[in-house]
């Protein structure tokens, strides 16, 4: 799955989960300072992600995913 | 219990007669039913295929689309209904705005019977397929009962007293008497109340009907509900909310509020006799109505129209007979009682709100709504239920019954203002 694919899926989990226009979902965008997240919103989002590219994201990697980048980073690289 | 007085300044109305007071004062009015076939799941093997569904609700009109999805259906009813009882009223809150009630002097007592049953349902189907360490990280704020108060608190700044009554179908009427309460012993000022349900969804729509307790008029569903008649065969739900702004009638008066009607009496106690069946010769709802009045320093024959609990169970139409007969004596003929639920279902946790909303329309607009389905008249219960067609009449005082499995009551008494 190439990076762009991956991108574009998690800015439609986004968009869908936090309901914000995906024209707002920018790389640097910080969940919860620019999305408006809380952290209820993290763990389902990170549970979407989790279920859409079958990785499984610890806990503890789970709390450095800060912005959109991190999340795609994260995907991208652990992704079989 | 004091000298302060408590007055109703806005309402919020939910049901299968459609969203909005209007639209619901209207079509009970005409003596329309709200009862169809089950269309929100497949009641497959389930003998009752009925329901009042609310089929016109766009919650984004009310909540924001993000917390919609945050929001089990019958918090969304909750909050939809808060906010047109809550724009009706004007009822300001703050510093900021003018004649602002304190917040920490505002109250919301909101319940439902059931809560978040289709969430519950939905995350359980989850954890069984994919493992309960998959559920929704919003399924417990979905489910809980409070979380419809907690939310109408957060939009409103409301930071007084905060909870939800639970008490099957007199839930909502015990939420409006204990706000009543509230603001009467100077607790509060002001308080948003009622309640919400929505708990047609298999499990709900399945557990009541192995209870025998549901209508099976599947092939006639208008006529499903028919409170008082022979031919009643047991309750049909509906869903929906009904919410009403309560002002302590001083500071109500002081901001110009447009008063509805004035709440008067609260009566709640218990039959202490069955989980589900009335005690005999409507023991407890007798002695519940008389608490009203008594509480209120009224008489029966101030009372011109009882809003009945009138489920259409052939119990207690039978036994809510017998105990208006008790408690009215020969006034019991001249007083009209009417069940609404012969057109919006059984709202359950949502039925006292409805109900205590439709008192307040009935003394102010002087119109009292049917009940509908009335063709075979029943020997035991014989007394003055608005058959069929709304009646003019203007009347001083209104009661409002609610009483729930449990054999809990709760008795609401509403005067012209």
């Amino acid at each position: 799955m190439s990076t762009s694919v991956i991108e574009t899926k998690v800015k439609g989990i986004i968009a869908d989960q936090l309901g914000v226009g995906e024209d707002e979902i920018k790389p640097e965008s910080s969940f919860i300072e620019d999305l408006g997240a809380d952290s209820l919103d993290i763990v389902e989002l990170v549970m979407a992600m989790e279920e859409e590219f079958e990785v499984e994201i610890p806990d503890e990697e789970a709390e450095n995913i800060k912005t959109v980048g991190d999340a795609i980073n994260y995907i991208t690289t652990h992704k079989k | 219990m004091s000298h302060r007085r408590v007055v109703i300044t806005g309402t919020g109305l939910i049901s299968a007669l459609g969203t909005g007071t209007e639209k619901n004062w209207q079509a009970l009015l005409a003596g329309t039913s709200g009862i169809s076939l089950v269309s929100r799941f497949d009641p497959k093997k389930i003998d009752t295929r009925i329901a009042g569904e609310v089929k016109d609700f766009e919650p984004e009109k009310f909540i924001d689309r993000r917390e919609v999805r945050r929001m089990d259906l019958y918090a969304q009813y909750a909050m939809a209904a808060a906010a047109m009882a809550v724009e009706e009223s004007g009822l300001p809150v703050g510093p900021d705005v003018p004649h602002g009630y304190t917040p920490e002097r505002v109250g919301v007592i909101v319940g439902s019977g059931i809560g978040g049953i289709s969430s519950l349902e939905e995350q359980h189907r989850k954890g069984l397929e994919k493992g309960f360490d998959r559920l929704s990280p919003f399924f417990i704020i979905q489910m809980i009962v409070n979380m419809a108060p907690g939310l109408i608190s957060m939009r409103y700044n409301c930071k007084g007293p905060n909870w939800a009554p639970v008490s099957a179908c007199a839930t909502s009427a015990h939420a409006i008497g204990e706000a009543w309460k509230s603001i009467k012993l100077g607790e509060t000022d002001a308080a948003i109340a009622g309640g919400a349900e929505a708990a047609i969804t298999p499990l709900g729509l399945g557990g009541f009907s192995v209870m025998k307790a549901l209508s099976t008029r599947n092939d006639d569903p208008a006529a499903a509900s028919r409170p008082f008649d022979k031919d009643r065969d047991g309750f049909v739900m509906g869903e929906g909310a009904g919410m009403l702004i309560l002002e302590e009638m001083e500071a109500a008066k002081k901001r110009g509020a447009k008063i509805l009607a004035e709440l008067v009496g609260y009566g709640a106690n218990s039959d202490a006799y069955h989980v589900t069946q009335p005690a005999p010769e409507g023991e407890g709802a007798a002695r519940c109505m008389r608490l009203a009045l008594k509480s209120a320093g009224m008489n029966p024959e101030d009372v011109g129209y009882i809003n009945a609990h009138g489920t259409s169970t052939p119990f207690n139409d039978a036994n809510e007979t017998k105990a208006i007969k008790a408690v009215f004596g020969d006034h019991a003929r001249k007083v009209a009682v009417s069940s609404t639920k012969s057109m919006t279902g059984h709202m359950l946790g949502a039925a006292g709100g409805y109900e205590g909303v439709v008192s307040a329309l009935a003394l102010s607009r002087n119109i009292l709504p049917p009940t509908i389905n009335q063709t075979s008249p029943d020997p035991e219960c014989d007394l003055d239920y608005v058959p069929n067609v709304a009646r003019e009449a203007k009347v001083d005082a209104v009661m409002s019954n609610s009483f729930g499995f449990g054999g809990t009551n709760a008795v609401l008494l509403f005067k012209r203002f």
